[in-house]
């Protein structure tokens, strides 16, 4: 915006021929008629501030039609223009800008970094995956994949309950315990994602241990305007592609509303060499929102509908060990078909529904007040081979409805001091058909109820240093309904300490009620310190809890892809992390640099840890219980950014992670390797826009990890061989080469049309990663070629 | 003021949700379906019936191992006829797993293995739809070798029954997905 106000002062500045001598004076006041002392007036680069009293003076311009600027932060800019023949007057009135007052001053210090942000330009590019797959631009954050469509945020080393993802002000609640349940959400309806590495979004919740993800949705101005986009993209890998379209409409009133919606289509997926059968996907979402921004008060009402069918490669379902043992030694799927769009079992079938509805009010000294209620359903439908009369039947069936009230304050004490403060309450109901599926509920029946109340505080010392500080308590309460196998039951140790919890049994099954509450304290205090004006440096320190969730406490039986038993555990108290964090910043015009170093010391971190190993009629079967230990990671990542020459700029992230399970001294499972990449780009704005960049994206092997390797006796030759199963081994690193190249177009009246042509994994690379859970079963993605066409209007 | 009535609401709000909803009375115990508790080879031959069972009541998923039972000694040179029967016993009445896999017969094969060259197995019909084995009726023939060894059977679910040997019992080119996989400890003397 800025640059465009600055083109148009010198195109107009320009046409000053004649060079007499004129003044523009006058006084800048609210529509309260009180001054606004410090406005900024501008005509042609001439220009002058108000002073106490809202007056000022511009002397020495020239004789011309000039377009003169009053800008005030928090108001609109006035915009006019002055025929400039004599001495002028210009008193004016300034109305407030709602739609700033909105974006109040605490979301900037998380907002801050720029490098953990990513702008819709670049969530564009990922129009056709998923939230996970955009999050890989920043730095410190990685995924933990199940083939390529679910993809899940890693934050520093930590995922799943450990990272809360706030969609439009809302936590989505979507069964994120899972390591194979990515989020529900589509990316086309963000307008930005910030990650919050640490506990900073206090607001959001007390148990970020490993951040938060915010997506914000596109801003809609308080004007009479019509905007959207359609964004089509067309793939080689999976023969398909995606479309997704959105319109926006804001009114001079305040009123506003907007609509989108996006379908996916894709068919099986190819490495290298081979089909990965069964891993085609869809999705149909949609969503809209009409909303109101008065003066002093306004609402929005928010709907978004999220439904995706997702295929489960093939290969990676097994039901012994002696499948998993095949997988691995064979080194490729042991099931390959030919391309199909089909998706058959294994698969997963989602519906994710969000309603919202927030009212503001603002008062005098930008003090706010915001109530928000929202509604989530989720549907997660779980789709395994199957044999008889339940072949058709999903494995899983759960429903999860959250509600969800909040109120916010916020304002300022004074001009150094700011505030926040609220309070949030929800009630969450888990719903498993077991009518629906004939399997035993691995996550039970059960009610939770959570409050919170929270306060952020932020005191501005000097123009350099600053403070931010934040306390958050939280209440939670589960009330769970449960069969457990009375064998589970006894050999978990629960007849003495949970007898309580028995109200019923069933043949061979104990049905029980736990119930069980908690009290967590959070909190985080930090400081920004602008060293120069290039440099400046922020530090924070940062106490999260984190209760169990519900896969901790109760799993218990076979992942089919993993081939292990999964077992809970209802002794499991919270987590409590500790994490230090600090940034340099450095940024010039041409050279940006962000180096963000970290601890974090987590007390009686989950983990799941193999155990023993139990014969059954299906052969020996591995089991890994939840248990909880001390953890230590320490990391750093850095984000760098260089203009080297004209039109050239060097884009570079990196990120290294050292967990340690400190309780066994060993190294802690699943942590990101060392990965690194690099982007050099050529941009040509006036050959239409011309983009063409080069990506290397390396990820090193994985050292450091736990030896759970196990031996069982395998009996496919007759006599039982004892056979070592190699599961813990990470892949080898690698690296790919990525091309991405666009241009852009004036089509129509103030339409623009963007045609993007990218290669992904360039020279089809055979691959696995270390934190994809089907690595074991195929190799990872081969090259896709993707043609995007992007018009904005 | 206005603020703590605000706050006051919506905490009322909440509580009125949470004290709503308490009524999903969840359905009984599952027992599931496709369990296989039972495993029953019985083989007739030489005037004998030697009975070969594996039974783990708490399912795959429960701690308890399988108690493996064989009922007597095999004779030598011996041909014996032999039958599987599948249960789930977790069910009451006990449910038969042997029909559904007889429905789904393209579906399933089972395989034998004998270790200390014992014996040779052959499959019986019924085969499947396709002419293809299925191996819930076969023949185990006892050559002159006496010792002890492991006889194991293998049940796989959706294996490649046309790749090269699968038909005649080689599991190396099977794949699918292991359903049953017990061993017994035997004796032929």
């Amino acid at each position: 915006m800025r640059y465009i106000l600055l083109f148009a002062f010198l195109f107009i500045g320009n046409q000053s021929l004649v060079y007499s001598q004129n003044s523009l004076s006058g006084r800048i006041t609210n529509e309260k008629n009180q001054p606004l002392a410090g406005s900024h007036v501008h005509v042609s680069t001439y220009f002058a501030n108000t002073d106490d009293s809202g007056n000022f003076v511009i002397k020495g311009i020239p004789n011309a039609r000039l377009q003169v600027f009053v800008e005030y932060l928090g108001y609109k800019t006035l915009d006019t223009i002055l025929d400039f023949q004599g001495n002028k007057t210009l008193n004016v009135s300034l109305k407030p800008d709602v739609s700033q007052l909105q974006e109040v001053v605490l979301k900037e210090t998380y907002a801050k970094n720029k490098a953990q942000e990513i702008k819709t330009a670049t969530i564009e590019k990922y129009s056709s995956e998923s939230l996970g797959d955009a999050l890989k631009e920043i730095s410190g954050v990685s995924s933990l994949k199940t083939g390529n469509t679910i993809v899940k945020p890693i934050i520093n080393g930590l995922h799943s309950s450990r990272v809360l993802i706030i969609n439009n002000n809302v936590r989505l609640e979507d069964q994120q315990w899972g390591t194979e349940h990515a989020p529900n959400m589509d990316v086309n309806t963000a307008g930005k994602i910030s990650v919050i590495k640490g506990a900073n979004g206090l607001e959001f919740g007390g148990d970020a241990i490993g951040g938060t993800v915010v997506i914000d949705p596109p801003h809609i101005p308080v004007k009479d305007t019509l905007f959207g986009k359609t964004i089509l993209n067309g793939q080689s890998n999976g023969r398909g592609g995606s479309v997704t379209s959105s319109l926006f409409k804001g009114y001079e009133s305040g009123w506003n509303w907007n609509l989108q919606g996006t379908f996916k289509y894709l068919g099986d997926f190819q490495a290298p060499d081979y089909v990965l059968s069964n891993t085609g996907n869809r999705e149909r979402n949609l969503s809209g929102s009409l909303g109101y921004k008065g003066e002093n008060q306004g609402f929005n009402f928010f709907y978004s509908y999220f439904n995706a069918d997702i295929g489960i490669l093939r290969a990676s379902h097994i039901s012994s060990t002696s499948d998993l043992i095949r997988a691995i030694n064979s080194g490729e799927p042991q099931y390959i078909s030919d391309f199909t769009y089909d998706i058959n079992a294994p698969k997963q079938q989602l519906q994710h529904h969000l309603g919202k509805i927030n009212y503001y009010k603002l008062f005098s000294n930008d003090r706010k007040l915001s109530l928000q209620y929202s509604f989530q359903f989720n549907n997660r439908l779980e789709f395994d081979l199957r044999r008889g009369d339940d072949k058709d039947k999903p494995s899983l069936d759960l429903d999860l409805k959250t509600h969800t009230v909040n109120a916010d304050f916020e304002g300022n004490y004074s001009e150094k001091l700011k505030y926040k403060f609220g309070i949030n309450g929800s009630y969450q109901n888990n719903f498993a058909d077991t009518e629906n599926t004939n399997v035993r509920a691995l996550i039970p029946n059960y009610d939770k109820f959570d409050a919170g109340v929270y306060a952020i505080g932020n005191y501005v010392l000097n123009d350099k240093l600053s403070f931010e500080t934040g306390i958050r308590y939280d209440f939670s309460h589960i009330d769970a309904k449960k069969y457990y196998l009375k064998t589970r039951w006894a050999e978990r140790g629960y007849d003495d300490e949970f007898s309580q919890f028995i109200i019923g049994e069933e043949g061979q099954q104990w049905y029980t009620n736990p119930v069980f509450s908690y009290h967590n304290f959070s909190g985080s205090a930090g400081t920004t310190y602008e060293i120069t004006e290039k440099l400046n440096w922020i530090t924070n320190i940062s106490l999260t809890s984190r209760n169990p969730n519900p896969a901790e406490l109760f799993s218990d039986g076979l992942h089919h892809s993993t081939g292990q038993i999964e077992l809970g555990d209802l002794q499991l108290k919270r987590e409590v992390a500790t994490k230090f964090s600090t940034a340099l910043n450095y940024n010039t015009s041409k050279f940006a640099l962000e180096i963000n170093p970290y601890a974090n010391f987590i007390n009686d971190f989950k983990v799941l840890i193999p155990t023993t190993i139990i014969l059954s009629n299906r052969g020996p079967f591995p089991v890994w219980e939840y248990r909880q230990v001390d953890a230590r990671l320490l990391g750093i990542d850095v984000t760098a950014d260089y203009d080297f020459a004209k039109n050239l700029n060097w884009h570079s992230t990196a990120s290294y992670v050292y967990g340690e399970d400190l309780t066994s001294n060993a190294a802690l499972i699943d942590m990101p390797p060392f990965n690194f990449n690099n982007t050099v780009s050529f941009k040509k704005a006036n050959w239409n826009n011309l983009v063409l960049s080069l990506k290397n994206e390396t990820v090193l092997t994985q050292k450091r990890y736990p030896n759970n390797d196990f031996y069982v006796d395998v009996l496919d030759s007759g006599a039982p061989v004892s056979t070592l199963v190699e599961i813990s081994k990470p892949p080898k690193g690698y690296s790919l080469l990525h091309f991405n190249s666009e241009m852009s177009f004036d089509v129509f009246e103030k339409s623009k049309m963007t045609l993007g042509f990218n290669i992904q994994n360039l020279l089809n690379t055979n691959y696995r990663d270390y934190l994809n859970r089907t690595r074991y079963y195929a190799d990872d993605l081969g090259r896709n070629f993707r043609v995007q066409l992007k018009l904005n209007y | 003021m206005k603020t703590i009535k605000f706050l006051s609401l919506s905490l009322v709000a909440t509580l009125f949700l949470a004290s709503c909803s308490n009524d999903d009375s969840p359905a009984g115990a599952v027992n599931e379906e496709e369990v296989i508790t039972t495993l029953t080879a019985t083989l007739t031959g030489g005037g004998q019936t030697i009975i070969l069972k594996s039974q783990d009541l708490d399912g795959a998923e429960g701690p308890l191992a399988p108690v493996v039972t064989v009922s007597g000694n095999l004779a030598a040179n011996t041909t014996y006829s032999g039958s599987l029967d599948l249960l789930n016993e977790a069910a009451s009445p006990a449910e038969s797993i042997t029909e559904e896999i007889l429905e789904e017969a393209d579906d399933h094969q089972f395989f034998f293995n004998v270790s200390n060259g014992l014996g040779a197995f052959a499959y019986l019909a019924p085969n499947d739809e396709n002419g293809h084995p299925v191996g819930l009726n076969f023949t185990f023939t006892t050559g002159a070798t006496v010792g002890t060894g492991t006889l194991t059977i293998i049940l796989r679910h959706e294996p490649s029954k046309s790749a090269e040997g699968v038909s005649s019992g080689n599991i190396a080119n099977a794949g699918g997905e292991t359903d049953i996989q017990v061993s017994f400890p035997i004796t032929v003397q």
